[in-house]
């Protein structure tokens, strides 16, 4: 993302971090949460499930910032995000 | 077997051992399903004080796969059952889950005098412009040109325009969302739970195994992005002007949200003038445990 100026409290404001969770044997691989995720942190897996669909994989789990679209978007309940703690570099 | 360890946040408002459900993979009624009990979650309410009411239909089977009082009725009458149990107990949110087919085809009777009644009802109506259960027949919101298995030259009839219809019928709340407007969409049933009278919300939603499938359209995922490309947010605008076309572009938003009495509540002020000091207004069944 492009900013214009540094934002004056960039200090004290981080953006939130998510963590991913995925039960795949839930999923029958329709892509939504990995076609509209606003970050790209997933993509399809090449690996099927029990059902013979190609679940999600978190392919950049450090993009995640728990906007929980993927939570809402999925149709089968198979896909959720909870917050997670800042690792200790910074997520650099 | 591997034992699930973990457990999606809205589990405890399914019946999990049902799930996966039968819908088409790339189907929109799962995320209806998911927007549904997001806003039931996020509104607060207990879940002794709602109840889901579907008729027939994919999206009938909405009933049976949430956690709460739910009846899964004959063919078009969900809004009946639903109004009758409105009445007999007031105090319940009653929630219809329904399909096009369903409430506006063979319920349309029902439909039209639930918003003329402005029966505290919130109606979720999941268009998906045909049949689908039953293998892809043309019904009263598929649009002209579209070819089904009883249209295969292509429907030639005009088709409702669901917010137009209940708005003049007298709805007190009607909203159109897309399945790919999910945030919008959880924000539109929780604003219809809390909204007293007839609310209606419109659900366009893909059905990639009949309607997309005829009309060569692509997978679910193809129609999500043709929502996301076509669809525009007009809030608050004459229903008249949110007719759908085949291949045209969708109009959605919140349409009408005023208040107007309901029911429940222009019969006990009619009674209360009528009979006078005598009446007691009917505030639903006595909890026998104090008895």
């Amino acid at each position: 993302m492009k900013l214009w100026r540094k934002p004056l409290d960039a200090e004290e404001k981080k953006p939130p971090r998510g963590e991913v969770h995925i039960l795949i044997e839930r999923c029958k691989g329709c892509g939504f949460c990995i076609t509209f995720c606003p970050k790209q942190v997933l993509e399809s897996s090449t690996d099927f499930n029990r059902k013979g669909y190609h679940p999600p994989i978190v392919k950049y789990p450090e993009r995640c910032v728990n906007c929980g679209l993927c939570t809402i978007i999925c149709g089968e309940f198979a896909i959720w995000t909870t917050p997670a703690e800042e690792p200790a570099d910074g997520g650099k | 077997m591997i034992e699930q360890i973990e457990h999606h946040p809205l589990d405890e408002l399914l019946r999990v051992d049902r799930i996966p459900h039968i819908w088409c993979s790339t189907c929109g009624l799962g995320i209806v399903l998911n927007s549904f009990l997001t806003a039931v979650r996020e509104s607060g309410i207990s879940r002794q004080d709602i109840a889901v009411v579907s008729g027939i239909g994919c999206t009938g089977r909405a009933a049976g796969y949430v956690n709460l009082d739910s009846f899964h009725t004959t063919h078009g009458r969900a809004l009946p059952f639903a109004t009758g149990l409105k009445l007999g107990n007031p105090k319940l949110k009653v929630v219809v889950i329904s399909g096009d087919g369903d409430l506006v085809a063979i319920g349309g009777n029902h439909l039209i005098h639930s918003a003329r009644r402005n029966m505290d009802l919130t109606v979720i109506c999941v268009n998906n412009f045909n049949y689908a259960m039953t293998g892809g027949q043309f019904g009263p919101t598929t649009p002209p040109g579209a070819k089904l298995t009883t249209a295969p030259f292509g429907s030639y009839e005009h088709p409702f325009n669901l917010p137009f219809l209940v708005d003049s019928c007298g709805a007190t709340y009607v909203a159109r969302w897309t399945v790919l407007h999910v945030r919008q969409m959880t924000d539109a049933f929780r604003e219809a739970l809390e909204h007293p009278g007839f609310s209606f919300v419109e659900v366009i939603s893909p059905c990639p195994t009949v309607y997309g499938r005829r009309n060569q359209l692509g997978s679910g995922l193809d129609i999500v992005k043709y929502y996301r490309e076509k669809s525009v947010v007009r809030n608050d605008i004459d229903t008249r002007e949110c007719e759908i076309e085949l291949g045209g572009t969708i109009v959605v938003g919140r349409f009408v949200r005023k208040r107007k009495p309901t029911y429940l509540e222009k019969m006990n002020e009619y009674l209360r003038q009528s009979v006078g000091e005598a009446f007691v207004p009917y505030s639903g069944p006595v909890d026998d445990a104090g008895d």
